[in-house]
């Protein structure tokens, strides 16, 4: 009794500092994030509590709408890009002469700053002396895209960096997994005459699947709160068209000093990328229980 | 997404370091504060980093070695970041009642919220008893609130449509008088495939400064203060046709292709280039047409400049009525420890900075500036001159305005110029803000 009481208080003391340091720093800002969106507070002065009004208006407004829905689709376009990045790390893992090169080079956006790539990017995607167009002027292309600037491709010019930033994180991932898959079952498979194909599908992927379900967590989470790429290179712009809701909420917190209102979309940011994460896994759930 | 994993250890990280360090570092300041020689450490923050800024960056540094000389009890400790880091960071140390004990701020609707909140100090004292008619009339003005004056203004500048004066002379265009032959050297120069003007519409402000001026032209030169103090509406006439115009130039071609997604210097890089003929932009400018050893000497030959012209039929007839405006000012502190030795060092700094920055770092001050003798670029003593001869400077409508209207100012400029609103929504979008606003 009395070893498991000190125990008790041993694991208590070893388990206190990281509990403290997450407390701090992860969940009481949430609260007081959430705490913050029910106040009149522009960051500097006296905060004016007023109760649910901020929650109220978020809930009619609709920019913060059209950002959720970006920020979705950025999600379905991550999840989407799984799929690419699945198929290439099956092939770097088949014992591909170079794997080790090109995996390589996979991870090289990885390693570049954020804003590295968006001005990079910004230059490709110029419209009068751009890579991209200059590449289809000379092909003959007349009215060659504004890219960024055209409000109804700008969002969709933004994701493709995205994917190509996130592209190695997620191959090194699949690869560490693929060649973990054991080689006596592969080498069984090929005896009963199994091609790559098959190999892939029935026992690499079934055998990675929990690796799969977290990436496709970390992909839209990742992407419901993304914020970096889009903020250097639009802004959220042209006219909010490529807002999404954490540029939303910067631009309300630091652009408009509304420090409350950048608060309540900021919790709802959080309610909404918990759902979404609850939602995944029991849709993931169901599928492998049966 | 793997970037907030980092970003938590790392903050982790750096938080046990510091637990480790304070036990050391603790004893250390204490000591620092009183035993070493009783010294003075007065905390400054300025946004003027030596690679982006390095002539304000070294005449800062030079005033303060200056002022250190002056007053051996007291170290200047700097803190410098970049303009948008520093944007927010003042706000963040203000809400934790931690700002350095002098520091910049922009004026108006940047400055309200610190003036009012009380985290500036009133410096009324100092500007009536060291800068009597020093400043250049309407700069004060925009630090003050309720009468008080929270700020030592530091800069001045107008704003002027600069251009290629080679593009010109090459395909015989004359400095354009009015808005019509405004309109016509953009038809010329786009005939000959030069682009006409640049503007980076993404960033919101530049593209706000033809929209100013034309504001300004057809409705009058106080028409945009009036909006901002509630006397005439966003959705008046003249405010909607010079959004009107606007949106034609955009839609004659007038301005670079793709400009909503261009920050102002990606825009600007189309003139430096000399891809585009035109730019409106503002006197901080001057440098990198005049000074800079960044820009070819041949480049700054052709630099000229003209005042926006005038618009047929318009209210504003005066072509010395100018957008302008104040940018960063001076503060101190309120809960500063040192609040007079402060107060001596931001009057100090302004001071010496009004006498040193034409010449040193081609910035022109708010402080009235002597000519005699001024070994500089004819540019700016031609701005100089205008200033002195300027009938009015109406502050920039966004600096003037709430952050609030301002962000929405922005936005709808961006949208205006990508033609995702009519001139009457982006008028009226703006009237229902201030509207909203009025009524609290």
């Amino acid at each position: 009794m009395k070893t498991v009481m000190s125990r008790k208080s041993v694991i208590a003391l070893y388990v206190l500092p990281s509990l403290i340091l997450v407390l701090i720093l992860i969940y009481i800002p949430i609260v007081l994030s959430g705490y913050y969106g029910l106040t009149d507070w522009n960051g500097v002065g006296k905060m004016k509590f007023i109760g649910l009004d901020n929650y109220i208006t978020l809930i009619h407004d609709k920019l913060f709408w059209t950002s959720t829905w970006h920020s979705i689709l950025l999600g379905l376009f991550s999840v989407l890009s799984l799929i690419g990045y699945l198929i290439v790390s099956l092939i770097l893992a088949s014992k591909l002469k170079g794997s080790n090169l090109l995996r390589k080079i996979y991870i090289i956006p990885m390693l570049l700053s954020s804003v590295a790539i968006a001005q990079l990017w910004v230059k490709i995607y110029d419209p009068n002396n751009g890579m991209i167009n200059s590449i289809l002027t000379s092909l003959g292309v007349e009215h060659t895209p504004l890219w960024l600037a055209d409000p109804k491709i700008a969002l969709y010019a933004i994701f493709l960096p995205i994917v190509w930033q996130y592209a190695g994180f997620y191959i090194i991932i699949l690869y560490a997994a693929l060649i973990n898959v054991p080689e006596e079952l592969i080498e069984a498979a090929r005896i009963d005459g199994a091609n790559a194909f098959q190999i892939a599908y029935k026992i690499k992927i079934p055998l990675i699947s929990g690796v799969l379900k977290v990436l496709v967590i970390l992909a839209v989470v990742g992407s419901l709160k993304y914020f970096d790429l889009i903020y250097v290179m639009t802004g959220g712009g042209p006219g909010h068209a490529s807002e999404v809701m954490a540029s939303y909420m910067y631009k309300e917190a630091f652009g408009k000093f509304n420090f409350g209102y950048g608060s309540a979309i900021g919790f709802g940011l959080l309610v909404i990328s918990m759902a979404a994460t609850w939602l995944i896994q029991k849709f993931l759930k169901t599928k492998s229980d049966d | 997404m793997i970037k907030r994993k980092a970003l938590t250890a790392f903050t982790l990280i750096c938080l046990l370091i510091g637990i480790v360090l304070t036990g050391c570092s603790s004893e250390g300041s204490s000591g620092d504060g009183s035993a070493s020689g009783g010294k003075i450490h007065l905390k400054f923050m300025h946004d003027w980093p030596k690679g982006s800024s390095p002539a304000y960056f070294n005449l800062v540094n030079e005033i303060i070695k200056d002022f250190e000389a002056k007053h051996k009890n007291v170290k200047i400790d700097v803190e410098v970041l970049n303009p948008d880091q520093y944007r927010d960071k003042i706000k963040v140390l203000a809400a934790s009642n931690e700002l350095p004990d002098v520091g910049l701020t922009w004026s108006n609707g940047f400055a309200e919220p610190f003036a009012t909140g009380g985290q500036f100090t009133p410096l009324n004292d100092i500007i009536n008893k060291d800068f009597k008619d020093q400043f250049v009339p309407g700069t004060v003005e925009s630090y003050t609130f309720d009468g008080k004056s929270y700020a030592l203004p530091m800069e001045m500048n107008i704003t002027y449509i600069f251009y290629n004066k080679e593009i010109f002379k090459k395909y015989h265009i004359d400095v354009p008088k009015t808005f019509d032959e405004l309109k016509q050297a953009g038809e010329v120069l786009k005939k000959n495939r030069v682009i006409p003007a640049t503007v980076g519409s993404k960033d919101g402000w530049p593209a706000s400064m033809w929209f100013m001026y034309l504001a300004d032209r057809i409705g009058g030169p106080t028409i945009l203060t009036d909006v901002i103090n509630g006397k005439v509406k966003m959705t008046d006439p003249a405010i909607v046709k010079a959004a009107q115009e606007v949106q034609n130039l955009v839609d004659d071609g007038f301005f670079v292709k793709g400009n909503t997604a261009f920050s102002n210097d990606e825009a600007k890089g189309y003139f430096l280039n000399e891809k585009a003929a035109m730019f409106l932009t503002a006197t901080w400018e001057l440098p990198n047409f005049t000074t800079s050893p960044d820009t070819s000497k041949a480049f700054k030959e052709k630099v000229g400049y003209f005042k926006f012209p005038l618009y047929e039929g318009g209210k504003g007839t005066d072509i010395n009525s100018y957008v302008g405006g104040p940018g960063l000012g001076a503060f101190v502190a309120e809960n500063s420890k040192h609040k007079d030795v402060a107060k001596d060092f931001a009057a100090y700094l302004v001071k010496e900075w009004g006498k040193r920055s034409v010449e040193k770092a081609g910035i022109l001050p708010a402080t009235k500036v002597n000519t005699n003798g001024l070994n500089v670029h004819p540019m700016y003593l031609d701005v100089l001159k205008d200033i002195n001869e300027a009938s009015n400077v109406t502050t920039w409508f966004d600096t003037q305005a709430s952050p609030n209207v301002s962000e929405l100012h922005h936005d709808m400029m961006t949208a205006l110029f990508g033609k995702q609103v009519t001139p009457e929504e982006f008028a009226q979008k703006q009237a229902d803000a201030l509207a909203k606003e009025a009524k609290k």
